[in-house]
């Protein structure tokens, strides 16, 4: 058995063979079933499979893109399932979103934040103030709700007022640390949800606790976007963004000062990494993304209102990014999916078959104990599993693995005998 | 010539005086130690020439222009690099990104470079990862290069974070006991590499030790601390033989008794 699993690990092949197979199978099955659950994670499982097979980089992301672009919408489109499907897969993105946002505060540069929902319900008010006439209150000029085609600037701009708010938020707050951190960033979580359900006097700008209803839907060449089907594209363009931007700057000069900031303070301000501006960076890309995904957010729910970002929130998304592994970018993907997958539908579904038992009278189960209303105590128990078992995570964070071959030729080749006196990096830039 | 002055140094930490009145001028491309018994004070007075603590008075001149009131970062870019009496490391961080994070001042690239993955970024990394790997081989640790930085023994630490220290390229590099806890081999393989370092890279290096050989070996200038004080400076033999010193060390009535 593990001659073949060693085999298995080896053989590019079979590797792909199989998860062809895999592919072929589940996405049938999702196709031909009227709605089956199952089908549709067992194929969102795929990408997983794709994640650890020992193919090229580009070659991964080329699959992947054919599943989530093509092959996941078509199959699932033919049943009556589809837009509950879609919905879920996009909750799913808006999630990971979040969760690669929080992960570069807390994950790699070491803040803890509790109230990192805050960024989220900033883009989306940003949006679902101006996309409804709830704007012409205070606004002297401009006539609204903008139009839809004015939602693709306001992802921009919720990006851009996201970040904002991060460095505004963290230039306070960074005078803390540790677990004063932890409690400040809780206490302004709070503070912005609770100006935004305060708004509404004396000049009502956010319609405190009633929200904001009937948010204009996005439009694009003459079409509405009203289904998740269609908000499902729009969370993908994003979210495939973020992961790219992502893995950008973890491997450069930035994501080495936040690991550096995390590990040492003192040593990294000694290497002279500049602390107050390395940990600001850190607020206002990891708020981005996360301002971004809230306009769509906005937008999708046509609706926006303070309960959708309380402190539980913000809880749930640290909780994917610890599940997922912190600082670990494909762990806290697949730990913001499996905790959202897990809340949307594992305990509903559970929940769903149990009251059929319960209705057909094979048992009774009170209301009160039912899966879906016992939420909070599953993530709980998971989060002291984790701690107990596997603190690193799902997927632990690794560090990139350099090339000692060819760093060792470019050595030889960049200096001559011994190292060049002052700075090569100058030298080998002018080059 | 004179690299780095400093005047009337002074710390108080509430009612305990760490550095008392300190001056002290250290030559160019020298290697200049700084010794004195536990808990004179020569951790706080790197940490104010760093930047790391303010000093209560005095002034810290580096090639004529002051210190004072710099961050630690701003130091570091000024010229100044230094290694940490408790070791600190990025330990989770790999060996070699430990010390690309030492070239962190001398890196150009922004926010839209990295994001976009430009050409001249992806030079410059390219250029940061040689250096870096030079760097360890220079040190001796280039074959452990993908191993996280506390995973190294003890010894290797020391030198990993002198190879750190060195990656921001500066004009002073500060040791505060950089032997401590090597054993006799490592130490000697030290003393050569600070020679070596000095020469090659025209440095001037200001460090702290307590071990006797190893000062007396190197060092061209010595100071000497006690209880936050300058009691001595000079050349190796002088303070070898300076009866003030000798009563820092082993107590007063030693220097009769011997
Ligand atoms: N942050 C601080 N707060 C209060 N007191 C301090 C602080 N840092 C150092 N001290 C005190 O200042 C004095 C000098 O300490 P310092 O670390 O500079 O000594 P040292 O010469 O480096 O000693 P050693 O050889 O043991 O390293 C000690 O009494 C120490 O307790
Ligand atoms: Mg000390």
């Amino acid at each position: 058995m593990k001659a073949l699993w060693k085999k298995y690990k080896q053989n590019k092949l079979a590797q792909g063979i199989f998860l062809l197979i895999y592919i072929g199978v589940t996405s049938l099955s999702l196709f031909l079933a009227q709605k089956s659950v199952t089908a549709f994670l067992l194929l969102l499982a795929s990408l997983l499979l794709l994640y650890f097979t020992s193919f090229k980089n580009l070659t991964k992301w080329l699959i992947a893109g054919v599943v989530l672009v093509f092959l996941l919408p078509f199959t699932a489109s033919n049943g009556d399932g589809y837009q509950s499907y879609m919905e879920v897969a996009t909750l799913v993105g808006i999630y990971i979103s979040m969760a690669l946002g929080l992960n570069i505060v807390v994950g790699m540069a070491g803040l803890l934040d509790l109230g990192f929902i805050a960024f989220f319900a900033v883009g989306a008010y940003t949006y679902g103030i101006f996309a409804t006439a709830q704007a012409n209150n205070f606004m002297p000029f401009g006539h609204f709700p903008l139009s839809g085609e004015s939602f693709w600037i306001f992802i921009l701009l919720g990006c851009f007022v996201a970040a904002l708010f991060g460095v505004l938020l963290g230039i306070p707050v960074l005078r803390v640390k540790g677990d004063y951190l932890a409690i400040v960033t809780l206490g302004f979580g709070e503070i912005i949800r609770i100006i935004f359900n305060n708004l509404d006097r004396p000049l009502n700008i956010t319609n405190g606790a009633m929200g904001l209803s009937s948010v204009t839907p996005p439009r694009l060449f003459g079409m509405d976007f009203i289904y998740p089907s269609q908000f499902y594209y729009v969370v993908l363009v994003i979210l495939i963004f973020t992961i790219f931007t992502v893995l950008r700057f973890e491997h450069s000069k930035i994501g080495r000062s936040w690991k550096a900031v995390r590990e040492n303070e003192i040593a990294a301000q000694a290497m002279g990494v500049p602390l107050v501006k390395t940990k600001l960076m850190a607020f206002a890309i990891g708020a981005s993304f996360s301002g971004m995904m809230g306009v769509v957010f906005a937008a999708k729910q046509a609706f926006v209102d303070p309960t959708s970002f309380t402190l539980l929130e913000s809880i749930t998304i640290l909780v994917m990014v610890i599940l997922g592994g912190m600082g670990s970018v494909p762990g806290v993907i697949l730990g913001a999916a499996v905790m959202t997958i897990l809340n949307l539908q594992v305990l509903t579904e559970v929940t769903n078959w149990l009251n059929q038992l319960s209705t057909s009278g094979a048992i009774s189960i009170p209301d009160a104990l039912s899966p879906s209303k016992m939420q909070r105590m599953i993530f709980g128990l998971l989060l002291i599993l984790f701690a107990l078992y596997r603190p690193q995570g799902l997927l632990p964070a690794r560090n990139r693995k350099y090339n000692e071959k060819a760093l060792q030729k470019g050595s030889k080749g960049a200096a001559g005998e011994t190292i060049p006196e002052q700075s090569p990096i100058e030298k080998a830039q002018e080059v | 010539m004179s690299i780095l002055e400093v005047q009337n140094l002074s710390k108080k930490f509430g009612g305990l005086t760490a550095n008392q009145d300190v001056s002290m001028t250290v030559e160019k491309n020298s290697i200049t130690a700084v010794i004195g018994p536990n808990g004179a004070g020569k951790t706080t007075f790197f940490n104010m020439i760093t930047g790391v603590y303010q000093p209560t008075s005095g002034i810290i001149l580096l090639e004529n222009e002051k210190l004072n009131g710099l961050k630690p970062h701003v130091v570091c870019q000024r010229g100044i690099s230094r290694t940490f009496q408790n070791i600190r490391l990025f330990n989770e961080m790999t060996v070699l990104e430990n010390v690309m994070v030492g070239m962190h001042t001398h890196l150009k690239a922004g926010l839209f470079g990295i994001l976009f993955n430009l050409p001249t970024t992806r030079k410059e990394e390219l250029a940061t990862e040689i250096k870096a790997y030079q760097l360890l081989e220079y040190v001796g640790l280039d074959s452990f290069l993908n191993e996280k930085a506390c995973n190294l023994s003890y010894g290797a630490q020391r030198r990993l974070e002198i190879a750190r220290a060195i990656a921001a390229s500066p004009k002073i590099l500060l040791l505060d006991e950089p032997a401590a806890g090597m054993n006799p081999k490592e130490t000697k393989e030290l003393t050569q590499l600070i020679k070596k370092m000095r020469d090659e890279f025209n440095l001037t290096v200001l460090l702290i030790e307590h071990d006797m050989k190893l000062v007396m070996e190197i060092s061209e200038q010595i100071f000497v601390l006690d209880h936050g004080e300058k009691i001595a400076e000079g050349k190796p033999e002088d303070i070898r033989n300076n009866p003030k010193v000798i009563e820092a060390y082993l107590g007063s009535g030693a220097v009769h008794a011997g």
